[in-house]
């Protein structure tokens, strides 16, 4: 088996199961975020006439994080998260993260950072991007609010379709300043917006072995990209290192990788050694080119944060580029880091220092601009540059914006110029 | 017989069909205002109702790729719209399933705006062109939640049984 059929299996209580076939799988962490609301309004509807009582069926399996709109925006957002903290605490579900300087931030880091996710577990979040967790060698998927309220009331999710696997190789050393987000631009790039529709993508290869859990949250955030279920990275050393170390888990930590007569739909093999930095164009995330294709593109606002880039090592190599230079004149240069505690640990390095030092506006953690509503919105014709993971028409609040999309190095050195710039060394 | 009100292209995302601003509005009473919000001038027949309920909205591949936003079958359920594509985004496909918007996937299908359609379970017969397409089915658990009028009373049954 594949480790989505594992895993499904297992939850499934089943000896094995196959692509095609429907579970019912026990979930071991249902995440949602502000839309807890809307889950809040169907799960009280499912209980409508039924006189039982309207118990979540694990309260320590739900994990609920304000991300979207930190601090509210708006009175109607703040009576959502109100109405939100009251479920929370009527219900007394333990893995939930205030708006808080220290254990809040986003939904897609703060489930890693706190160890809540581990390797062989089923996560369903109402948030696509919750692709992100099988960087841990999860099966985590997004689903909508209603399936989620289903979920709270039953503990199993009603209709699991087992998923085909596409295995993608990737091998090869990267070139310096290419990165993780490269890679899953040019694989998106490479086999379109649908091409892993209703699929699990599995990565594999001597790179992927060499990457550290945070490069792996960027692929598998970006797994959603290209249509996929999921993203699932295989447990290795590096993943128990990241839980016991850096997620402070304790207990022991089962492994689980696929089979070797694992049935894969096909394999995608990608060699990095001549990567160069990628560039996903208006106005979808499939239009992928190297950054030489649109080098010199003027620049109006450059963000860097969200759950596919704003984790520590991405604002480590941001300040590298930025330090001593100043963000040119023309451009307003966003960040916001993934969590509090990767914006503390970025000050305790004098990362936030560098940063701010060159004309960055360090925001707070959340997801700010990425969705558009809240903060750092977009004038008419105005075109971003930024380092989150969708650039539909009006992702970030504008339909008559443009959002080009690229990794953390490529958006600092653009801050530097104005304009979308190579990062690399003699790159133009 | 549907008549095709609207033609879009592939990849339409939920931040077109809902855009991400709305998104603190989440009642399936109030959601439809904002359909397609930035398409200015097909927003304003649907408020306007101007589009008869049980008219089709036809796309082509991967229509409601993106976020896992309900507001983008609440909103179209709300106008009561039925949706053909040539297929869906898996997270769209399955919110339709549990709130009751139809949804028609016709990987084939070849049709213009006007064109009146005649939408059977297993067939989609262009009624304009002549011409027939096959439908990809649902699952039987799908089939079987909308059958009960959805996620949320198929998952009240099974919680009392
Ligand atoms: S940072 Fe952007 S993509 Fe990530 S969870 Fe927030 S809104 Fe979604």
């Amino acid at each position: 088996m594949t480790i989505a059929e594992k895993i499904l299996a297992r939850a499934a209580g089943l000896p094995s199961v196959k692509a095609g076939d429907v579970v019912e799988p026990k979930v071991d962490l249902a995440m949602s975020h502000e839309n807890a609301a809307l889950v809040i309004n169907q799960f009280n509807e499912i209980y409508q006439g039924t006189m039982l009582p309207a118990h979540v069926w694990d309260p320590s399996r739900i994990a609920i994080i304000f991300d979207h709109r930190v601090p509210a925006e708006s009175w109607k957002t703040a009576n959502n998260q109100r109405k939100v903290r009251q479920f929370v605490t009527a219900q007394g579900i333990g893995k939930f993260h205030e708006i808080r300087g220290d254990e809040g931030g986003i939904c897609h880091q703060i489930l890693p950072e706190n160890g809540y996710v581990r390797p062989g577990a089923l996560v369903l979040g109402t948030d696509s991007h919750t692709t992100s967790h099988g960087a841990l060698g999860t099966f985590a998927m997004g689903i909508g609010a209603t399936e989620m309220a289903s979920v709270w009331a039953l503990g199993v999710a009603l209709n699991v379709e087992v998923p085909a696997t596409i295995k993608v190789n990737i091998k090869g050393k990267l070139p310096s300043r290419v990165y993780a987000k490269d890679i899953i631009l040019h694989l998106i790039g490479k086999i379109t917006a649908n091409g892993a529709s209703f699929k699990v993508l599995e990565f594999h290869g001597s790179t992927i072995r060499r990457m550290s859990v945070s490069e792996r949250l960027t692929l598998c955030n970006m797994a959603v990209e290209a249509g996929a279920t999921s993203g699932i990275v295989p447990a290795d050393a590096e993943t128990l290192r990241y839980l016991k170390e850096e997620a402070g888990v304790k207990e022991r930590i089962a492994m689980l990788d696929a089979d070797a007569d694992a049935v894969y739909e096909r394999t995608v093999e990608i060699d990095v050694t001549k990567l160069v930095p990628q560039v996903a164009c208006p106005h979808t995330v499939d239009n992928v080119k190297p950054v030489s294709a649109v080098a010199g593109k003027k620049l109006d606002q450059i963000v860097i944060g969200s759950c596919t880039n704003g984790r520590f090592d991405d604002l480590e190599i941001a300040a590298k580029i930025l330090r001593g230079k100043k963000v040119a004149r023309n451009v307003r240069l966003l960040i916001f880091p993934a969590s509090g505690r990767i914006y503390q640990r970025a000050m305790e390095a004098g990362i936030i220092q560098t940063l701010a030092r060159s004309g960055a506006v360090i925001m707070n953690s959340g997801c700010g601009c990425c969705l558009g509503i809240h903060q750092g919105a977009l004038a008419d014709t105005e075109v971003a540059l930024t380092t989150t993971n969708r650039n539909f028409k009006g992702r970030m609040g504008n339909p008559n914006a443009e959002v080009y999309l690229c990794s953390p190095a490529t958006a600092a050195a653009s801050a530097i110029t104005g304009q979308i710039t190579n990062p690399q060394k003699g790159g133009k | 017989m549907s008549k095709i009100v609207i033609k879009f292209e592939d990849d339409v995302s939920t931040d077109a069909i809902y855009p991400g601003r709305y998104m603190a509005t989440v009642l399936p009473t109030e959601t439809p205002a904002y359909a397609f919000a930035d398409e200015k001038a097909f927003n304003a027949k649907l408020t306007k109702k101007e589009i008869p309920q049980g008219s089709v909205l036809l796309a082509g591949s991967n229509f409601g790729c993106g976020s896992s936003r309900e507001q983008a079958v609440s909103c179209l359920k709300g106008h009561e719209l039925i949706i053909v594509a040539r297929s869906f985004a898996r997270i769209f496909r399955q919110n339709s399933v549990n709130l009751g918007l139809r949804t028609v996937a016709v990987p084939d299908i070849e049709a213009a705006e006007g064109d009146d359609l005649e939408l059977g379970r297993d067939e989609v017969v262009n009624r304009t062109s002549g011409r027939r397409f096959r439908v990809e089915p649902l699952s039987s658990t799908q089939e079987a939640m909308i059958e009960a009028g959805g996620l949320i009373p198929y998952t009240r049954k099974r919680l009392v049984a």
